[in-house]
């Protein structure tokens, strides 16, 4: 019985290991290349972003948060993931979104709502924070100025387990 | 035995309440929930007759859906309730039930989809199942999904199935097939090349059975669809052509003429600064899975604008939707970010946007002397892709400033002009009636500009506020708009708004709409309740646009997920 449960925990603590943020859905980069968000992987917390172009609230998140990115990342090793929900309407206005706003965000489009649908996800803006074991930690569906602080401090509770 | 059983449960339930939903072995599932509901009051002042004021004085709706993943398999439902819809929504959503479900998996590469599904080809404009939830727009097919990619670099999907409408299904059946090939993926001298390149092409046609007095319709429509992407650099260029055969329908006034469409875009982007060209020609592409299909029901296609979404509640009274039946239309938008330190940048960088846009409808004569443009049961018209439409539908042209000032305080500046034909973009009157019949076109200039400022005076709280006006001697008038926002991180928001319609050309419009709000946020749920007066207009999201009466009273939003 012991063996059995020593292999119970074995089996579960894998699975831990191996835990995924994303499903298996089909996304795109800027560039245009398909990429499975299931093989999405990060050594560290993950801030997952959905938002849209004509999302005034997503945008002012993604900014905010863009000012202290870099520092955090040294801090925490948090990686962001922006997911645009932008229809084919807007979806090719996003790269110039991202770069004329000068992002360091990894960003991919889920045109067909895909992988909002996957995930849950009703309105933008929807951010989530992943720990390091691929559990969700924190979710919030607004952004008011001053969020930005609140969200730093769950990326910072993140990292540290 | 049994205790061992009980001890395996224990260490199992343990182990599974740390690691809650995000645990591979049982699969993931995900959801969300919505609620929104209005209690009316009446207001002689918006509605003197009483014609928008429901019989049943309270109206809700809600939904929730549900998604389980367990590694390649895949399911999901979704319940809807209407009861009853509340004003502004499509009268067809009555009532209550599953509304969606699917199964997936995947098997040696073959990706199987059965029950409902949303998928596009393209850029949409030959087919899109999609659903806006806000709008109340939902096509979802309901049939078989299949792609396979057979070689690295070239993707398959076939579709066959009915459109949802509303709480039934489109008369008319929807199959397609689409192949998106990547050069660079699947040649491997190519891999390495600075050129990317993708093409793509889709055929889809609709059966729909015909037993029409007058027409010999044709049941079967097919349309296709070529389309390429190329990239060097921070050059793209993406073009898409489609082409759909003679379907007669109560859009085109059952006329019996080829449909086109060209959409094509050049990008060129990199750090600080992005421009955008569009252009657009779109020439009888409505194609619904029911000939006599109205407002959203069973589109089969998608015709995206190329117009610019406005967010600022006084701009987006003058929004832009595709005209289905006919349109040209250009785009031109810049962004460029003045860097740190600069002249213009100061501190922390400007960023200015400046956009273009207009829509005419095609050039049209006629087919005849004898035959008016239009004309059922005809050809329609001769078109030329050289010159210039007749009617002009809508031109926009907008300047923003964004620029941080400093710690505490952001400022955004947009001026706005619109020429704006109403008749055409809200009364729904066509080219015909305009050509042929000389109807009064309302048009409305409109010069508008806002101006927001944020105040982010304590790490936690902040103030937002708008001023925004919009002066025009047509339609709408003049107005002014006021905005206060109050931001208490991480749970507590407020927000009160006024609008004065002081200068309306009706006298009787010359009214103040003031809306105040109060959101509660904790973590994934939101609590909404606004108490106002709300402005007839016309709500859009992604291009479609829906008129909403006016109204007044008190609303309440809950949305959750998991």
């Amino acid at each position: 019985m012991k063996r059995l449960l020593f292999t119970l925990s074995l089996l579960i603590g894998s699975m831990v290991a191996n835990a995924q943020i994303f499903p298996s859905v089909n996304i795109k980069t800027l560039d245009g290349v398909n990429v499975d968000a299931s093989t999405l992987e990060h050594d560290g917390p993950v801030v997952v972003s959905f938002w849209a172009t004509w999302c005034s609230p997503c945008k002012k998140e993604l900014e905010a948060l863009n000012e202290y990115y870099i520092d955090l990342m040294d801090e925490t090793n948090v990686k962001v993931i922006a997911i645009s929900i932008d229809d084919p309407r807007t979806a090719s206005t996003v790269s110039v979104e991202v770069n004329s706003r000068g992002w360091e965000y990894d960003v991919y489009l889920d045109t067909n709502s895909d992988l909002r649908r996957a995930m849950g996800v009703n309105n933008v803006p929807h951010t989530m924070v992943f720990n390091a074991n691929g559990e969700l930690v924190y979710t919030s569906n607004k952004y008011a100025p001053g969020d930005e602080y609140h969200l730093m401090e769950k990326i910072r509770e993140a990292a540290e387990g | 035995m049994r205790r061992l059983i009980l001890t395996g449960l224990v260490a199992l339930g343990g182990a599974t309440g740390l690691i809650a939903q995000e645990n591979q072995d049982w699969g993931v599932l995900h959801g969300n929930f919505q609620f929104d509901g209005q209690l009316y009051v009446r207001d002689e002042a918006i509605d003197p007759t009483g014609e928008f004021y429901p019989d049943e004085r309270f109206l809700g709706q809600g939904f929730a859906n549900f998604n389980y993943t367990h590694g390649d398999f895949r399911a999901g439902v979704r319940y809807e309730n209407y009861q009853n819809v509340i004003l502004g929504f499509p009268e067809g959503f009555r009532g209550e039930g599953i509304t969606y479900r699917y199964l997936q998996y995947v098997k040696d590469g073959l990706d199987v989809t059965v029950g409902n599904f949303y998928e596009q080809f393209g850029s949409g404009m030959i087919f899109r199942a999609y659903e806006e939830r806000g709008l109340g727009l939902d096509n979802a097919m309901d049939g078989v999904r299949l792609r396979y990619s057979p070689m690295k670099g070239l993707r398959l999907t076939g579709v066959l199935g009915k459109q949802r409408i509303y709480f039934d299904k489109t008369p008319g059946i929807v199959r397609g097939l689409d192949a998106d090939f990547s050069l660079n993926d699947a040649i491997p001298a190519l891999t390495e090349s600075t050129w990317r390149i993708t093409l793509g092409g889709s055929f889809v046609s609709k059966f729909q059975e015909a037993n029409d007095p007058v027409y010999n319709l044709p049941e079967n429509v097919g349309a296709g669809a070529g389309r390429f992407t190329l990239q060097k650099g921070p050059f793209i260029w993406n073009t898409e052509y489609v082409y759909k055969a003679n379907d007669p329908s109560a859009d085109n006034g059952f006329i019996f003429r080829d449909g086109q469409g060209l959409l094509t875009q050049l990008t060129y982007t990199k750090s600080g600064i992005g421009i955008i060209a569009s252009y657009k020609r779109i020439d009888n592409m409505s194609f619904r899975s029911d000939r006599n299909g109205s407002q959203f029901e069973a589109f089969i296609n998608y015709l995206p604008p190329t117009t610019k979404l406005h967010t600022y509640a006084l701009p987006a009274l003058f929004p832009y939707a595709t005209q289905i039946n006919g349109e040209v239309g250009r785009q031109f938008q810049f962004s460029y970010k003045f860097p740190r330190e600069s002249l213009l940048g100061g501190k922390y960088g400007t960023l200015i946007s400046i956009n273009y846009a207009d829509a005419y409808s095609l050039y049209k004569e006629r087919l005849d002397e004898n035959v008016p443009i239009g004309e059922g049961g005809s050809d329609g018209y001769i078109t030329d892709w050289f010159k210039q439409g007749q009617v002009h539908y809508y031109t926009d042209f907008d300047v923003e400033v964004r620029k941080k000032l400093s710690r505490e305080w952001k400022l955004i500046g947009t001026y706005y002009n619109f020429v704006y034909n109403k008749s055409v973009l809200e009364d729904g009157l066509s080219d015909t009636e305009i050509l042929e019949r000389d109807a009064n076109q309302e048009i409305a200039y409109v010069n508008a500009g806002v101006l927001e400022l944020i105040w982010n005076y304590k790490p936690r709280h902040s103030i937002r506020s708008e001023i925004q006006v919009a002066f025009s001697e047509q339609y709408r008038g003049d107005m002014a708009m006021l905005l206060l926002e109050y931001g208490w991180s991480p749970h507590w928001f407020f927000s009160a708004q006024v609008i004065s319609n002081y200068g309306h050309t009706d006298e009787d419009l010359r009214l103040t709409y003031p809306i105040g709000s109060v959101t509660y946020y904790n973590g994934q749920t939101r609590i909404q309740m606004s108490y106002g007066r709300q402005q007839a207009g016309i709500f859009c999201v992604g291009g479609i646009c829906r008129v909403v009466p006016p109204s007044n009273g008190l609303s309440l939003s809950v949305t959750t997920n998991f």
